[in-house]
């Protein structure tokens, strides 16, 4: 081994060898990743299971749809917050993006304006907000705590300008097609969310930017000295970050009829969330599609199972922050 | 080995990630003495002195230290225990000033509590200098400002702040000049008085026959053998350290084409290099040789577009070309493999395929969409023809020892349409049987046509392989030489500007 392959100085003190040794064997961090998921997922089977004893509400029809309703939001903005997170960036700004889509995609079509056309200028808004950001840190190497920070506190700016009182349009289509429609059993919100999965999964595995995206999060100037342009990847990540904030901004727009200026603050730390339950590692280098799924259902699980079992939500909060911290503890990474 | 002697380190084993680094190693040195450590790049070398200074932690052995136990599981407890590093990376914080990074930890405090007794720490860090003869170096001034060689003399300097019981010396002659070099062993001689035992890492023989008092020789992660200077020579140690000895290395070369397909004029960048100007012939390899910072690999990041250049030409196959990304370049043809595969070369968390692919994404998609099946054919081809292993594509390159590593770079490149391919430093850090594959497959290369500009540090790998040799010092080329003409000798003459 040359000195530039072992790992920094600073090496921490193998704690806890023996028990690990004893769960494991011998095998590697490999093993222990794969480990890890099978807990989360036998976790989540029990956690299943009891709440389908205990409780005779959960597994209604009514329930269920209820919580893929729910899940929305949350899955489309960590959906974008995942690409934004496989190039090692961060998107604070995704709760701002959605307050404005939502209020103006209402103000729009409050004002006659035909659905399809203020959805589509909304969707416009949201890749334009995207820009703005990966602009700023592609371009300018910033960084995109900051970066977005800032757009996250001027774009909520912009929403009071737009509107300070909510917006509650009449159209009665405004509601139906999106927010409360149905096909068959299913929720048609859950389903549009539903089909963005594969198709970012996709993205990021087959396609030439997908790749690169991933790639750069694992090493940047690797990608750039292959020829690849690592600013306009950068750039595309959050462009396609504030699409998935318009879209969850429109749907939920939708679906509560009513648009407050103020909805969304705190949307981009459930995402964070979701990704980080899923595996996906903040600075880039992990991070999966699947997992970030796994990741909102679960939270929007915990949820709806708190509110069947009539927990206030301050408790809600403190499970959720107990839980982003098991999670990322079982998956620190190992040497 | 004998029982008594004061460092004992016994069955040391390592591995990362699957690579074995050290193999059930036996080493022990005596109090008071100088004890260098030599092997090729990827012996263990480095590996070995880590794990006693507490940097890394081992696998499997144990180290005695006066006949006892010695638990070095943190950097920290090593020091304690009187074992101190100094490696080839350093561990200086740059913004600070040398007497900051020379007491760190134990500035004197003023009569006021919690503060610093600034003028008798800067008294004391100059005396700590002067003490082990390095003068000349301001320690009012920040780390950062210095040059680096005098950072490697504040770097031990750091580590000879307090009595030390083992110092270890990891490669420290790299960016020292003769001058400096003498002082540092002055300074050794006199440790050793003080019966100092001083581990020596280091692959220059030379060095190493005159300041050793015994060699311990490592090769693959395990432990050839010890011998004394004076019962050996250079000749016994290289056959040690590799195996072979040098005939077998490299291979017959087909000799180059006529025709000219990369010409330099006069590339210059400010602070870096100036006046640079060759020609590289087609199925020619060119080596570039010089000492650390006389700017060759700036030259190649220049002509590869990875920087900006201030003056001067690039022209390929007679166009004149000035790229100005590394995506301009590898359009046009250009391929740098660069010094560090870990640094820039390789995204360690993708795979095999990735990896391989992503210099020619481009060719391997349509409608933005990479087509699987000839991405896989094609990988598959390369991973096959440079004898990657395991050959599995879904493999991380993170997973892959520092040879296949290696070797997984030259497949990216190769998978390219690349005319020119430049290699910096490309058998460093990887394993004596993988250098004589990876010396094949430039031969071999060059035969079918390519450009090659090979640069290296290392003399045998130059004069073995390079039909034409170039020499940079301090920024500019100070020598051509053909094959016929060039030696060991003369290029590190000409290369440390010393006339002969």
């Amino acid at each position: 081994m040359t000195s530039g392959s072992a790992p920094t100085p600073s090496a921490p003190v193998k704690a806890g060898g023996g028990l690990r040794t004893l769960l494991l064997g011998k095998a590697g961090a490999r093993t222990r990743r794969r480990w890890v998921d099978y807990a989360f997922i036998a976790a989540f089977g029990v956690l299943l299971l009891i709440t389908a004893t205990v409780s005779d509400v959960f597994f209604t029809q009514r329930n269920l749809s209820n919580l893929l309703r729910q899940a929305v939001t949350n899955g489309l903005l960590s959906l974008g917050m995942l690409v934004v997170i496989l190039t090692g960036g961060i998107d604070l700004a995704v709760g701002s993006v959605v307050a404005l889509t939502a209020v103006m995609v209402s103000g729009l079509s409050d004002r006659g304006m035909p659905l399809f056309l203020a959805i589509l200028i909304c969707l416009v808004v949201g890749v334009a907000a995207g820009a703005v950001n990966g602009f700023f840190i592609a371009r300018f190497k910033l960084q995109p705590f900051i970066v977005t920070l800032a757009t996250m506190g001027a774009i909520r700016g912009l929403v009071f300008v737009y509107s300070d009182i909510p917006i509650t349009p009449s159209d009665p289509a405004f509601r139906a097609v999106l927010g409360a429609g149905f096909i068959g059993p299913f929720p048609v919100s859950a389903l549009i969310m539903l089909a963005t999965y594969p198709i970012v999964w996709f993205f990021l595995t087959r396609a030439k930017a997908g790749r690169a995206i991933v790639a750069i999060g694992g090493n940047e100037e690797a990608v750039r000295l292959a020829g690849i342009s690592v600013t306009w990847h950068i750039f595309l990540a959050y462009m396609i970050s504030g699409l998935f904030s318009a879209l969850a901004g429109v749907i939920l727009a939708s679906r509560l009829g009513i648009a407050q200026p103020s909805v969304g603050s705190g949307f981009e730390l459930d995402a964070i969330a979701a990704c980080v339950i899923g595996g996906a590692i903040l600075g880039g280098g992990g991070g999966s599609t699947f997992g970030t799924l796994a990741g909102v259902v679960s939270l929007g699980m915990i949820d709806n199972l708190l509110n069947l079992f009539n927990v206030q939500s301050y408790y809600q909060q403190i499970f959720k922050g107990v839980i982003i911290l098991v999670a990322v503890l079982a998956r620190r990474k190992q040497r | 080995m004998s029982d008594s002697d004061f460092l004992q380190m016994r069955g040391i084993s390592k591995s990362f990630d699957g690579t074995q680094a050290l193999l059930g190693v036996d080493f022990s040195a005596e109090a008071g003495e100088v004890h260098a450590i030599s092997g090729e790049n990827g012996a263990g070398k480095s590996t070995l002195v880590k794990i006693l200074s507490g940097a890394l932690p081992r696998d499997a052995g144990e180290i005695l230290l006066a006949g006892e136990r010695a638990e070095l599981g943190t950097p920290d407890r090593a020091r304690r225990l009187g074992i101190c590093a100094v490696y080839q990376e350093f561990s200086l914080v740059p913004h600070l000033t040398v007497t900051e990074n020379i007491l760190m930890g134990q500035m004197p405090s003023a009569r006021v509590p919690g503060c610093v007794d600034w003028a008798k720490a800067h008294r004391r860090a100059e005396e700590i200098l002067q003490s082990i003869g390095f003068v000349g170096i301001d320690v009012h001034k920040v780390v950062r400002q210095l040059s680096v060689s005098h950072q490697q003399m504040v770097e031990i300097a750091k580590a000879v702040a307090e009595r030390r019981r083992v110092l270890i010396l990891d490669e420290p002659s790299a960016v020292l000049s003769q001058e400096e070099l003498d002082r540092l062993f002055a300074l050794v001689r006199q440790l050793k008085q003080e019966g100092t035992l001083v581990l020596y890492i280091s692959h220059r023989l030379d060095e190493v026959f005159e300041i050793a008092d015994r060699i311990t020789v490592l090769k693959d992660g395990r432990l050839v053998g010890t011998v004394k200077p004076q019962e050996s020579d250079q000749n016994q140690l290289i056959k040690m350290m590799v195996g072979r000895t040098l005939g077998e290395i490299f291979p017959t070369r087909t000799p180059p084409g006529a025709e000219v397909a990369l010409e330099v004029r006069d590339l210059a960048k400010e602070g870096s290099f100036s006046d640079i100007s060759f020609s590289l012939r087609r199925g020619e390899v060119l080596g570039m040789f010089g000492l650390v910072g006389s700017g060759r690999t700036q030259v190649a990041r220049c002509i590869f577009g990875a920087e900006p250049f201030d003056a001067g030409e690039v022209r390929l196959d007679g166009n004149s070309i000035h790229p100005r990304s590394p995506r301009e370049a590898v359009r046009e043809g250009i391929a740098l493999l660069t010094e560090d595969r870990k640094r820039d070369g390789l995204v360690l968390i993708c795979t095999i395929r990735d990896n391989a692919s992503m210099a020619s994404f481009e060719s391997l998609s349509r409608w933005g969409v990479i087509d699987r099946r000839a991405q896989e054919a094609k990988v598959q081809q390369k991973v096959q023809e440079l004898d990657i292993r395991p050959p599995l594509l879904d493999r991380l390159a993170r997973q892959l020892s520092g040879g296949n590593q290696q070797k997984l770079v030259l497949a990216k490149w190769l998978m390219t349409r690349a005319k020119v391919l430049i290699l910096d430093e490309p058998t460093r850090g990887v394993d004596v049987a993988t250098k004589v594959e990876i010396y094949q497959i430039i031969s071999d290369l060059a035969a079918g046509g390519m450009c090659i500009l090979l640069i290296s540090s290392e003399l045998p790998e130059i004069l073995g392989m390079s039909d034409r040799a170039l020499v940079m010092r301090e920024g500019r080329l100070v020598g051509e030489f053909a094959r016929a003409q060039a030696s060991e000798e003369i290029l590190l003459a000409s290369a440390a500007g010393v006339s002969q």
